[in-house]
């Protein structure tokens, strides 16, 4: 191969990869749109009116931004090449942090002690594993074991006795985070509310399409929109810039990287105090805008979600949002619209059947008959259950995890040298 | 590997000098072990002492208190009753530990194999003999049941058993939920909001060793004990067993079946787990409702790191934990707050993982610099 070659190989490759990526984007927005479609039939047909509901959606975008930011927290550990089973832990320190000082200075002043307080955890884990060697899990473990006591003492020692708080819970804060509407087309700032006009009309799709716009842009949080911005300011970090190549190096291959010049132990540190601190904005979005209180387990095993999200996710800040709209929509649907809930086992029945009939024109009987046969068992659950019962669907994000890893472990590609032990200058 | 170390070699020489030289080899490296959970216990308390002067707390009242709780023989058998359950999962945990499984799940699989062992006890009537020991068994089973899901996942799937138990300990809780709520709630008619499952008749019941002090399921944890050792270090399983966690490669090359190893590890470890809650069942609540104990299985994990996965060590660890928690209501009469227990079991963790990390790497490089220089050689760093 001369030197020439290779200019020209780049050449004719990059164009291919520009047209695999457009059709992977066409291919996803197809899929969206037929989903929604499909959900805007069983709307229809079922009288189910909060699937598509703005308060439905608005809801679903508030369970889901704790989620996601748990996901997006164990993604940088991940892709740094550190298991982060603390999030959990670290999010309880963001909900104590974050509620304690927003009852003292105000809720923006909360926000930034919540992220403190994870990243502090962040900190402790990565010392932990870099420093002493320890293994990942049990860091990780000890993390979540040592946030709960610790922050139930100083409940103990803040809270007790203080109007409204006590040993599991601080005092009502006063202040809150700003909340935004789109104006003309949600009604914000006392304008028009197009899109509420539209929705209550009920039309076929365009009443749907109203209805998640307008949950999508009515009263939300500033810091639900800064959470939300975070998933492409993450993709940015890590797939374009230097850092950020450097950052996955040091989960792939740390000991080559670092043969390199890469300096693999400071870029672990300061992936897992963002890690932590993503975490820990995780819980104080729990403590400050979803409530107005610090309380024990307010976090309720979020952090062992996003660790499923990160997974569920394929390790793409993308994939970490999609999962966790997924979970957060049940989450949402089950507080809402309990009653909406069985719907889904026929939007689940046509999606199953649509993939058994593609698996038949593929000529794979097996598996065109084990997703007929799940398609028929949702069509059946659709026609007899009246009500999921609330413990089942708050399950459905590890079940579906589970699944995910048994069924398509082919497909997932995790950091290659996550939860390893690594010690600088070993190897090379 | 030199002639000198060959044992069989040696046997008709000088074999009681090169005994003896591997007896003080071997108390060494216990001198070792058990200093450095000792002093990773310092370190935790000096840590933790310190947090309590930051809060203005005394350490001084809080170490008081613990001789007065350590000297007081209502808190011994309270000490040794809360141990129990932490002993337990600990065994648990460490049975597959042995076998490098990290089995998170201790959680999830005693909270599954309390609340069917609830559920079957209160539905049967044997005499007691039979009543105890079937209830012991459904909860083993569960228990064996519920960590046999993630055995399968791995060794069919390829399914880390770290991801997958901790799935199955949130899936556990949510499905005890429904199930309680929907199918085992169990009305007495007295109006009472501690709403319960049916309770277990009498004959299931196990009697108090000392009454209103200590219950007779303590036996239970000390059978584990001893069962635990026997397994672990004097069957054929226990032999597979450690040699598929020291070198899988060299284990399986030599025709241990590592699929099947893994599964019964987790099958054992499970039914252990699945005994872990029944003191509270069997000895004090005699049903299930919302107001079980929680965190035996996190705890009991602290516990097995504590004591090294070494049966004694293990019960000495448990008992430390149990002394923790009885003393945090004293405690909370000198107006210390009760969870600073919490705090000191946190710490306590934390110092042994690291402690334990920076001893055994010490050691190791120790014992590799002597060889050498008794060999003439040279250690390359």
């Amino acid at each position: 191969m001369t030197l020439i070659d290779v200019p020209e190989g780049s050449l004719t490759e990059q164009p291919k990869e520009a047209r695999k990526a457009m059709s992977k984007m066409r291919r996803i927005m197809i899929l969206a749109g037929a989903l929604f479609v499909l959900l805007s039939i069983v709307r229809v047909a079922t009288d189910a009116d909060a699937l598509t509901a703005s308060i439905t959606v608005g809801a679903a975008l508030r369970a889901t931004i704790p989620i996601l930011l748990a996901g997006l927290s164990a993604l940088w550990a991940d892709r740094v090449g550190i298991v982060n089973i603390g999030i959990e832990g670290m999010m309880i320190l963001g909900t104590w942090f974050g509620g304690w000082a927003a009852w003292q200075w105000g809720a923006y002043v909360g926000v930034l002690f919540a992220i403190l307080g994870g990243s502090i955890g962040g900190l402790i884990h990565c010392v932990a594993v870099t420093r002493f060697n320890v293994d990942h899990v049990i860091s990780g473990v000890a993390i979540n074991i040592l946030a709960f006591g610790a922050m139930r003492y100083l409940s103990e020692l803040l809270f007790t006795g203080q109007q409204g708080g006590g040993i599991t819970q601080s005092p009502q804060q006063t202040s809150s985070i700003g909340k935004v509407s789109l104006p003309f087309l949600s009604g914000g700032g006392d304008t028009a509310d197009a899109l509420g006009n539209l929705e209550e009309r009920g039309w076929f799709l365009i009443g749907d399409a109203a209805g998640i716009a307008r949950g999508l842009t009515v009263d939300v949080s500033y810091l639900s929109i800064v959470a939300v911005l975070l998933v492409p300011i993450s993709a940015y970090i890590l797939w374009r810039t230097r850092f950020g190549l450097r950052l996955r190096s040091s989960g792939e291959q740390p000991h080559a990287a670092e043969s390199l010049g890469v300096k693999v132990v400071p870029l672990r540190y300061w992936a897992m105090v963002i890690s932590g601190g993503l975490a820990g904005l995780g819980g104080g979005f729990l403590a400050i805008v979803a409530t107005s209180f610090y309380r024990q387990g307010q976090t309720q095993s979020r952090g062992f979600i996003g660790l499923a999200t990160s997974i569920f996710g394929n390790w793409r800040p993308t994939g970490v949002l999609g999962g966790s709209a997924l979970f957060g929509f049940g989450e949402a649907l089950q507080l809402v619209g309990s009653k909406a809930v069985p719907k889904l086992f026929l939007v689940f029945a046509v999606i199953a059947f649509a993939a058994a009939i593609r698996a038949g024109i593929r000529r794979s009987v097996k598996s065109a008959a084990i997703l007929g046969s799940i398609g028929a068992l949702a069509l059946i659950a659709f026609i007899t259950v009246d009500e999921v019962p609330e413990p089942l669907t708050k399950s459905v994000p590890f079940v579906l995890t589970l699944v995910v890893l048994a069924t398509s472990a082919q497909r997932l590609r995790p950091p290659a040298f996550t939860g390893r032990p690594f010690r600088s200058g070993e190897e090379h | 590997m030199s002639v000198v170390d060959d044992p069989v070699v040696n046997a008709d020489g000088d074999g009681s000098v090169a005994a003896a030289a591997r007896r003080r080899a071997r108390i060494e490296a216990g001198f070792v072990t058990v200093g450095s959970s000792v002093a990773a216990v310092m370190v935790a308390l000096a840590f933790s002492a310190l947090l309590l002067v930051i809060t203005g707390k005394s350490p001084g009242v809080v170490v008081s208190t613990m001789f007065d709780v350590a000297a007081n023989s209502r808190y011994q058998f309270e000490m040794v009753e809360r141990a129990v359950p932490f002993i337990i999962s600990a065994f648990a945990f460490s049975i597959a530990a042995k076998m490098n499984l990290f089995n998170i799940g201790v959680e999830g699989q005693y909270l599954f194999g309390m609340f069917w062992a609830a559920v079957a006890g209160a539905y049967v009537d044997f005499p007691p003999v039979i009543h105890v020991p079937f209830i012991l068994i459904v909860g083993m089973l569960a228990g064996a049941f519920w960590a046999g899901i993630a055995g399968y996942l791995k060794v069919k799937l390829g399914v880390s058993e770290i991801i997958s138990t901790i799935m199955l300990n949130a899936i556990a809780l949510q499905i005890i939920d429904w199930l309680f709520n929907d199918f085992f709630r169990f009305d007495p008619g007295t109006g009472s909001l501690d709403v319960r499952t049916k309770p277990i008749p009498a004959s299931g019941h196990m009697p108090d060793l000392v009454s209103g002090k200590l219950n007779s399921f303590f036996i239970v944890s000390l059978i584990v004990a001893v069962a635990y050792h026997v397994l672990v270090t004097k069957s054929r399983f226990g032999f597979r067993l450690r040699a598929s966690g020291l070198n899988p490669v060299a284990a399986s090359t030599s025709g241990i079946p590592s699929k099947r190893m893994v599964m019964t590890a987790m099958l054992i470890s499970g039914a252990v787990a699945g005994l872990a809650g029944l003191q509270y069942l069997l000895g004090d609540a005699h049903s299930y409702g919302p107001a079980r104990p929680s965190g035996y299985g996190f705890n009991g994990l602290s516990v097995a790191l504590l004591g090294r996965s070494n049966p004694v060590g293990i019960v000495l660890a448990g008992l430390l934990w149990g002394f923790l928690d009885a003393a945090a209501g004293p405690l909370q009469l000198e107006e210390i707050p009760r969870s600073i227990v919490n705090v000191i079991q946190g710490i306590t963790l934390f110092s042994v993982v690291i402690v334990n990390g920076v001893v055994s790497r010490w050691y190791t490089r120790r014992t590799t610099e002597k060889a050498a220089a008794q060999l003439g050689m040279e250690v390359g760093e």
